[in-house]
């Protein structure tokens, strides 16, 4: 049991090239903070000063976590985290 | 060979060779297209520009692409038309229409783009070509990568008006409806384009196919008589419009071709998806991401990927920001009609129905310059108008049942 992150092209650098990882249920920013630790230079380019940078929605299941509690937000066991850049429209 | 030097991030200023890559690999931000302005200054003037075709190729040294124009070659140069009627009903002395629910093929200043994305596409060397989008980008890019012999995959939101479906089925391109909303639409397709290789126009070719939007902004400026109106007035889904307007008007004024830049740029949303309009009267660069709930769905991107900057270009050039309801967009769209004769798409609605709420607010001199983008054509949303429009007279096939209703017509001074 775990959490499923999915990691978006621009950063399967820093997981060996894993499109999926495991991550450890908790808030939003601590699951970060922890990918950091197995995944170094992960967490800077997610998040700045603990504020997920400006141009990266997460999803938790299919939720924009600014719908929840941002960065607050709490993560449980079997659920998925989508980390996507911002995308422009048509 | 094109003038553009690189790509660079917004953010955080790293630099990217030309690739078809959008963001940022380090903070994520948004890549923008970099121009050599001294060289381009050197070779477009005005007397360059009148002399070549009129369409929207004619600024390419402006546009991202290395060799010669592919696609689009007649999209592009639509009517920049003198509204003095609806003028006289808002009280104000110039107003224009940029009328883009006549641009060719398919009816909404989305063949800008897509003319851009798909050149650059065939640059790269792709063969399929693919977009999220919430109908008018759907047309465009089936359509047009038709012409061009691309394969075609197109993700829409399957709540989409059934008119706009049929518009794009018609070309036949690989149609996927998905069940949600446009964001969720959005957010799918950027995990797909990290799987397949394809050129997704506003993914992986955004940094490019956004440029073409500029077009819609250099042909305001040469229609004025080689200037640039003091307010206008631009619909918000992404908010990339809105700030690609403004950089065309910085370019020409850049390279020399308008000595005057003094205009106030107006971001105009609907009520029901406003997080850019919102943020703007609240003072904040915070975009509060919306769950969409407006008729005028080509709009409806409640998680604007360029809010943050088109919320800048407003505070930057002293502009601002207004929504309307849906009655008030219906009323837009009705105006419009019957003042200009134009059939605008509800965001053409939204634009008209701001315009008139910021000149009767005072944010919009009753002397002053005004021009009113108008994206797309009325007959793709035909829906929005359900029992909102007058009725016909049904008659006998005979004159005495004609001339009754006559009557009552010459009676309501019709």
């Amino acid at each position: 049991m775990a959490v499923k992150v999915r990691i978006p092209t621009p950063l399967q650098k820093l997981t060996d090239g894993k499109d999926e990882v495991e991550g450890e249920p908790g808030t939003v920013i601590s699951l970060i903070n922890n990918l950091d630790k197995r995944f170094p230079g992960i967490g800077e380019r997610i998040s700045e000063g603990g504020k997920i940078r400006r141009f990266i929605n997460i999803y938790l299941n299919d939720e924009d976590i600014r719908f929840l509690q941002n960065e607050g937000t709490e993560v449980k066991d079997d659920d998925e985290v989508s980390i996507v850049p911002a995308i422009a429209g048509g | 060979m094109g003038y553009v030097k690189d790509l660079k991030c917004r953010e955080c200023g790293r630099e990217y060779p030309v690739a078809p890559v959008y963001v940022c690999e380090f903070c994520f931000g948004p890549l923008e297209v970099v121009y050599d302005y001294k060289s381009i200054k050197k070779v477009l003037t005005r007397k360059v520009i009148e002399r070549r075709e009129k369409n929207l190729w004619r600024y390419k040294e402006l546009l991202p692409i290395d060799g010669e124009p592919l696609v689009g070659l007649n999209s592009g140069y639509t009517p920049l038309l003198k509204a003095d009627n609806l003028a006289k009903e808002f009280g104000v002395k110039e107003l224009y229409i940029k009328d883009d629910t006549v641009t060719h093929p398919t009816l909404s200043f989305k063949d800008r783009v897509v003319a851009i994305a798909l050149t650059k596409a065939r640059e790269f060397g792709f063969d399929t070509v693919a977009c999220a989008s919430t109908g008018n980008l759907a047309h465009s890019v089936s359509a047009q990568g038709a012409k061009a012999g691309f394969k075609r995959f197109i993700f829409i939101p399957a709540t989409l008006e059934a008119s706009k479906i049929v518009a794009s089925l018609i070309y036949e391109p690989n149609l996927i409806a998905v069940n949600g909303n446009y964001d969720d639409v959005n957010r799918l397709c950027s995990e797909i384009a990290n799987k397949y290789r394809w050129a997704f126009v506003n993914i992986n070719i955004r940094p490019f196919y956004a440029e073409g939007s500029k077009t819609h902004g250099f042909e305001i400026i040469e229609q004025l008589g080689w200037k640039a109106p003091d307010n206008v007035i631009i619909p918000c889904a992404s908010g990339s419009l809105l700030t690609k307007i403004w950089k065309s008007f910085k370019e020409f004024k850049e390279i020399g071709i308008i000595k005057e830049l003094s205009t106030k740029v107006f971001a105009s949303q609907a009520t029901g998806c406003s997080p850019i309009s919102t943020a703007i009267k609240q003072g904040t660069d915070v975009i509060r991401p919306v769950k969409p709930d407006t008729i005028a769905k080509s709009l409806a991107i409640g998680n604007p990927a360029d809010g943050y900057y088109a919320t800048q270009v407003v505070n930057e050039t002293g502009g601002w920001g207004e929504d309307v309801s849906d009655q008030e967009i219906i009323d837009g769209i009705k105006l419009l009609a019957r003042a200009e004769g134009i059939f605008a798409e509800t965001a053409g609605g939204v634009t008209v129905a701001v315009t008139k709420k910021l000149i009767e607010s005072g944010k919009i001199g009753r002397d002053e310059t005004t021009v009113i983008c108008v994206t797309g054509n009325g007959l793709k949303t035909q829906e929005a108008l359900n029992g909102q429009t007058i009725s016909p007279y049904y008659i006998k096939p005979n004159i005495g049942s004609f001339e009754e209703v006559l009557q009552k017509i010459r009676r309501g001074g019709k």
